[in-house]
């Protein structure tokens, strides 16, 4: 045995490692989401878990192309979006019996939207993934813009302003689940979510998904070892169509309507934060951030009405300070903490911590009192029983005392590391 | 002939008012290779501060002075965002200035409200200018022609008459070399980008009075700010000229037509009735700058007079 093939055979993942890198995360997600019904969730519990479901799949379909592909498109929600509709289509031809698909069974719908998302990702993808870069984003915002307008233009495919709305009680039943009830849905949206992520997880491992990573790092030594870069853009292209249109096909079962603003711009901005804000570089990003993502959509606009200014500074704030998203966050303090000089490190990143902790209060009181002062209902800002209007000294401290403590902090904080560094 | 001689007017100018905002974004991309997601919010800036200050002074102090304050900001957000993004590449920059449209859109409507303010053109302004065919032409409107024309040719002479434009000139495709001769690279790149959002701002505050003043005015005028400077050229103030009277006149020609498809292609049995023989080309108005940007990408890559491709 020659000395470098030991070098790669020990290079390779122990088959404990595989397990506990592999096997062992989604045998957890698995069981997450078997638990989750034992808890008798309310209704609104589950349809927040149902929109998690359905954005987790969009979500790692966009980064199929943005995190493996380094392609960042402004319009991946036209594949959800047109795989939903053929959904909402083949839905009403269930019911009234059209050819085959009278004997269809809703519960594989999300397979249709595979179709029908991934046909619409070749037929668009094919003069847009020519190049990569700054021209891809800019077709596709120029194909979104133009898909959007359609959809409001053409009655009898799209539905006009009110969409198009079924009916998922109808066709052969699957697994004894009329998906009537919610929590029958829910096995649905569980079961497809599981299959998604499986599915672009095991895309991941296949030598097209490797060379599209390849293709995103360097593209013309991608040429010289004999492969098209084009054709791999194109290839992943379709296929992260694909799972967007399951995801359009599992919210089309869920809803039972879809709309032509689902084809915009608007969830096409949404699904870019979702993915960059939960970290483009793991595959599990994606997944945490349409979790957190989702929830602070329904949650946080119950508590405030400028979650989206929350929204904005949070994403602002990953760009600039952790552009490896909260994935990033999570495993470099695993793997921190797991290296050595543990209590240095813990106490490095407690001190940061409190530095953002900080900043958040101060902004966190001077956007809901401007939120209040603006609105002119006369509203005040009361937490904790403390009365913060615009004219009160006490609101002001509280702005301006905790973000220049906690800039210091951060600052500091910086500064440090990058002498420890040198 | 009438509406001829309008649709031309109004095209022009709104062609114009596209340049103003296209100039700067075109100077900021083919320099630091960022498409700002973020310039149609410097302009609807511009309106807004425009808005503040003619209601405590008069317009024409606003004229000058918005759009300087908005080039201050726009030169805080280069200095303390956008250069600590770059270390990160094309990518996160593009998406720190989406980030910063959404967070200056979401500013906006705590600090004005979400609905449009009562921004209007001056009083002195406020009259016909002359008849033609019946109708009256805004003075405003000739007004704002000539402001535009005067920022043009400001920036012609400031670009290739002067010696800071010859440095600029010569930063924007050889920035290493600028550097190595001793001028200081990022102060030029901050001051380009402040350049570029003050002339925004000054679209802003010519254009926010005759369109409407609201929080979502940056996203109607981004994406077509976008088709200007690609189906111009990258780097190209000429293309982006051209492209902006372009799109300027093609869609207020677009406007007055109301021939649907089925007029238009009856010949081929299209039936005026039918879904698709019935949408007029005036409707399709909006969505022909995407058309021509997708068209533009797939057969001539770098413009129509872009140097290198995109």
């Amino acid at each position: 045995m020659s000395n470098a093939t030991t070098t790669i055979e020990s290079l390779q993942p122990s088959s404990a490692a595989k397990f506990r890198q592999r096997t062992l995360p989604i045998l957890i997600f698995a069981a997450v989401i078997f638990a989750i019904p034992m808890t008798d969730p309310s209704r609104t519990m589950y349809s927040l878990m149902h929109q998690i479901g359905i954005n987790i799949v969009f979500a790692l379909s966009y980064n199929m192309i943005l995190g493996k592909a380094g392609l960042l498109s402004f319009g991946h929600a036209v594949y959800f979006g047109l795989g939903g509709y053929f959904c909402m289509h083949v839905l009403g031809w269930i019911e009234d019996g059209v050819g085959p698909f009278g004997n269809y069974p809703v519960f594989f719908l999300p397979l249709l939207g595979f179709g029908g998302g991934a046909l619409a990702g070749a037929v668009i993808g094919w003069p847009s993934c020519r190049k990569a870069g700054t021209t891809f984003a800019m077709i596709s915002l120029g194909v979104a813009e133009l898909i959007a307008a359609a959809g409001f233009m053409f009655d009898s495919l799209f539905g006009g302003e009110e969409g198009i709305s079924g009916d998922r009680m109808n066709g052969p039943e699957m697994f004894g689940l009329s998906l009537g009830p919610i929590d029958e849905v829910y096995w649905f949206i569980a079961f497809w979510t599981v299959v998604g992520v499986i599915g672009m997880f095991a895309f991941t491992r296949t030598p097209l998904g490797k060379l599209s990573e390849a293709t995103r790092d360097n593209p013309q030594r991608v040429q010289f070892i004999g492969y098209n870069p084009q054709q791999v853009r194109y290839l992943v292209f379709i296929i992260a169509g694909g799972f967007a249109g399951m995801a359009g096909g599992m919210a089309a079962v869920n809803y039972e309507i879809f709309t032509p603003e689902s084809l915009s711009l608007i969830p096409s901005g949404f699904v870019l934060i979702m993915a960059y804000v939960g970290g483009i570089t793991y595959f599990a990003g994606p997944i945490m951030g349409a979790i957190l993502l989702t929830y602070m959509q329904s949650m946080m606009s119950d508590f405030t009405e400028a979650w989206l200014l929350y929204l904005g500074l949070m994403f602002v704030a990953i760009v600039m300070y952790a552009p490896r998203g909260i994935a990033g966050i999570v495993f470099g303090f695993v793997d921190g903490i797991r290296g050595g000089n543990a209590g240095a490190y813990f106490t490095a990143w407690i001190i940061r911590l409190v530095g953002c902790l900080l900043m958040l209060l101060g902004a966190i009181v001077l956007i809901e009192m401007s939120v209040r002062w603006s609105n002119g209902y006369g509203e005040v800002f009361e937490p904790f029983g403390l009365h913060l209007g615009h004219t009160n000294v006490l609101t002001w401290i509280l702005i301006i005392v905790p973000l220049v403590a906690g800039g210091y902090i951060l600052r500091r904080a910086s500064r440090e590391e990058e002498e420890g560094a040198a | 002939m009438e509406t001829i001689v309008f649709a031309l007017l109004n095209g022009v100018i709104y062609g114009l008012l596209l340049f103003m905002l296209s100039s700067g974004l075109t100077l900021i991309f083919s320099m630091m290779g960022v498409l700002n997601f973020a310039h149609a919010s410097f302009y609807m800036l511009g309106a807004y501060f425009a808005f503040t200050i003619s209601g405590s002074s008069s317009f024409w102090i606003a004229l000058f002075i918005a759009p300087v304050l908005v080039g201050l900001v726009g030169a805080v957000v280069e200095r303390y965002g956008l250069r600590k993004v770059h270390a990160n590449g094309h990518v996160a920059e593009l998406l720190f200035t989406f980030g910063l449209a959404y967070l200056i859109e979401e500013v906006v409507k705590i600090v004005y409200g979400k609905t449009s303010v009562d921004y209007r053109i001056p009083d002195l302004l406020d009259f016909p200018a002359f008849t033609i065919y019946g109708a009256s032409f805004p003075a405003y409107r000739i007004f704002m022609l000539f402001v535009a024309i005067g920022m043009l040719v400001g920036l012609w002479v400031l670009l290739k008459k002067t010696r800071a434009g010859l440095i600029i000139q010569a930063a924007l495709t050889h920035p290493h070399m600028v550097g190595h001769l001793g001028h200081n690279v990022p102060l030029i790149f901050m001051t380009v980008f402040g350049i570029g959002c003050a002339l925004a701002g000054l679209a802003g505050v010519i254009g926010g009075n005759i369109f409407v003043t609201d929080p979502a005015m940056a996203v109607q005028m981004g994406p077509i700010v976008f088709v200007v400077v690609v189906v111009g050229g990258i780097g190209s103030l000429e293309g982006a000229f051209l492209a902006s009277l372009l799109i300027g006149l093609l869609q207020n020609f677009a406007v007055g037509i109301s021939a649907s498809f089925g007029e238009i292609f009856g010949f081929l049995g299209l039936s005026t009735t039918s879904e698709l023989g019935s949408i007029t080309i005036s409707s399709l108005a909006p969505m022909l700058p995407f058309l021509l940007l997708v068209l533009m990408l797939i057969f001539r890559p770098r413009g129509l007079m872009g140097e290198q491709e995109l």
